[in-house]
């Protein structure tokens, strides 16, 4: 600003909306005056919630299928995710911190390691309640083991790991804002923020954003179990 | 490094004073056993009851949904900012109510959750046999629904305990009290070795309180000698089995 008038100070004190003078909670001209901070937030955010729901998926359905058929493996692997998820986030990304350092890798194994443990049970409890005759019928009439396990067991069990998707995908999006110790907590950047210059707008705006796109992402996930299994549609 | 992590750990000097580990350590547990004990006198009688009427299921298991949706950091920080704002509050330390109000909030959705689906998931024709027999309504939820559903109710104080512990870890993060303030200090002055022995001793302090909770669940079940010989398959994921095998939410 090349005019440093007394007038033109004034000037533009005056732009200033009332509500950041006041700091209220609610205030419409933060939306659009951050705009580009609160997408680019938005955007890492729900990269970082998909990527480690998905890492952790990968990583659990070879380990479920390990551990249905064996007691020893299941109850290393379920006891071991049991004590990883009993580590509060705040800690487990600390402790990746020598590793991995200030980077979104120390987040995303963070919680790719808390989806795992919800999507493992999720994915046993799902196989198991797959009845047995249906099994045996698919084995009398020829299925191999893998064709069984694409064609009958996995469908069959999908609600439960849908629901287990459902369960991991919302809780990841709210512990992603602790990635903010790291600096890649998408929002919880945003909130961190706030804690030091107390603005208040910017608090609730990423409250509210982190909550819609937890309801978002549940909702696709909803819609994706509807498209994936059309007969359970009919069958209520 | 892990040398830094020991030597720091065992230097005295860094667990006495009003910001040593010993005073957040003492901040910590008395948050998490004051929220604890707050959300169960709360959250339990109310989850009981509904159970036993077989009202209000879709609230008492939709709290928990909500709990997991909602960030424990955005929470904690619209309490420090609010009316009862950051200031001391006795030995529970700076921003303490805001804290203790956070971490009460996120203990009631296990809490009520697996009250409420315990007693509800009573067999039906255990419940009508005790009413066939004259039993009056007290009687049958005190003598045979709480009972029997024990084991899920202790579950979820349980997983309220675990979450607690890292509700209050994160409160420092909002510059509050407790032992996450080891982990906060030694990211602010760059202190790698005081950022990992903080996060050591919140992850032994949760596994230590998770050990303890199982022990007490075990011995706090009345129909622990009928349990040992239950079979360990999981047929179908029913509601019950769904809020027994819960790992709950995490902070």
């Amino acid at each position: 600003m090349a005019d440093g008038s007394v007038d033109a100070v004034i000037a533009r004190a005056d732009d200033v909306p009332q509500c950041y003078v006041d700091n209220d909670w609610f205030c419409a001209p933060y939306w659009s005056d951050y705009r580009p901070e609160l997408v680019d937030a938005t955007v890492e955010h729900l990269w970082i919630t998909v990527v480690s729901v998905l890492v952790g998926f990968v990583i659990a359905v070879p380990l479920a299928l390990l551990a249905r058929r064996n007691p020893a493996i299941e109850s290393i692997v379920v006891g071991g995710t049991t004590i990883l998820y009993t580590i509060p986030s705040l800690a487990l990304f600390s402790l990746f911190l020598p590793f991995t350092g200030l980077s979104p890798t120390t987040v995303i194994i963070g919680l790719a390691l808390y989806s795992l443990t919800i999507l493992v049970r999720n994915l046993l409890a799902g196989l198991r309640g797959v009845p047995e005759e249906v099994v045996e019928a698919a084995r009398g009439v020829g299925y191999s083991d893998s064709r069984l396990l694409l064609k009958v067991e996995l469908p069959l069990a999908l609600p439960v790991i849908m629901a287990g998707l459902r369960v991991a995908t919302v809780s990841t999006v709210a512990l992603a804002t602790i990635g903010s110790i790291v600096s890649y907590g998408g929002l919880g950047n945003l909130l961190l923020l706030a804690v030091g210059n107390q603005f208040r707008a910017q608090i609730l705006a990423a409250s509210v954003l982190c909550v819609i796109l937890a309801v978002a992402l549940d909702l696709v996930l909803v819609l994706t179990e509807r498209l994936l299994t059309p007969w359970t549609r009919h069958a209520r | 490094m892990l040398a830094d992590v020991f030597s720091y750990l065992t230097d005295g000097g860094n667990w006495s004073g009003p910001n040593g580990i010993g005073a957040l350590l003492v901040q910590q547990l008395l948050l998490t056993a004051t929220a604890l004990v707050v959300a169960v006198l709360l959250g339990l009688p109310a989850a009981l009851y509904l159970g036993h009427r077989h009202r209000g299921g879709v609230v008492a298991v939709n709290v928990s949904n909500v709990g997991r949706a909602v960030p424990v950091f955005a929470v904690l920080l619209v309490l420090a900012l609010g009316p009862i704002g950051s200031d001391h509050f006795g030995p529970y330390g700076r921003a303490g109510l805001a804290t203790l109000i956070a971490l009460i909030l996120f203990a009631l959705p296990p809490i009520i959750t697996n009250a409420f689906v315990g007693v509800v998931e009573v067999d039906r024709g255990v419940v009508e046999a005790a009413r066939g027999m004259g039993m009056s309504e007290r009687k049958v939820f005190s003598s045979v629904e709480l009972p029997l559903a024990m084991p899920v109710v202790l579950t979820g104080i349980r997983l309220a305990l675990v979450q607690v512990w890292a509700t209050a870890t994160i409160a420092a993060l909002v510059a509050g009290p407790g032992l996450g303030r080891v982990i906060t200090r030694g990211f602010a002055n760059h202190r790698t070795y005081e950022v990992v022995a903080g996060a050591l001793l919140v992850a032994v302090g949760a596994l230590l309180l998770e050990g303890l909770a199982v022990l007490g669940e075990r011995y706090g079940d009345p129909m622990r000698r009928a349990h040992r010989h239950r079979t360990s398959v999981v047929p179908v994921a029913d509601a019950a089995e769904l809020a027994e095998h819960d790992v709950g939410g995490r902070g």
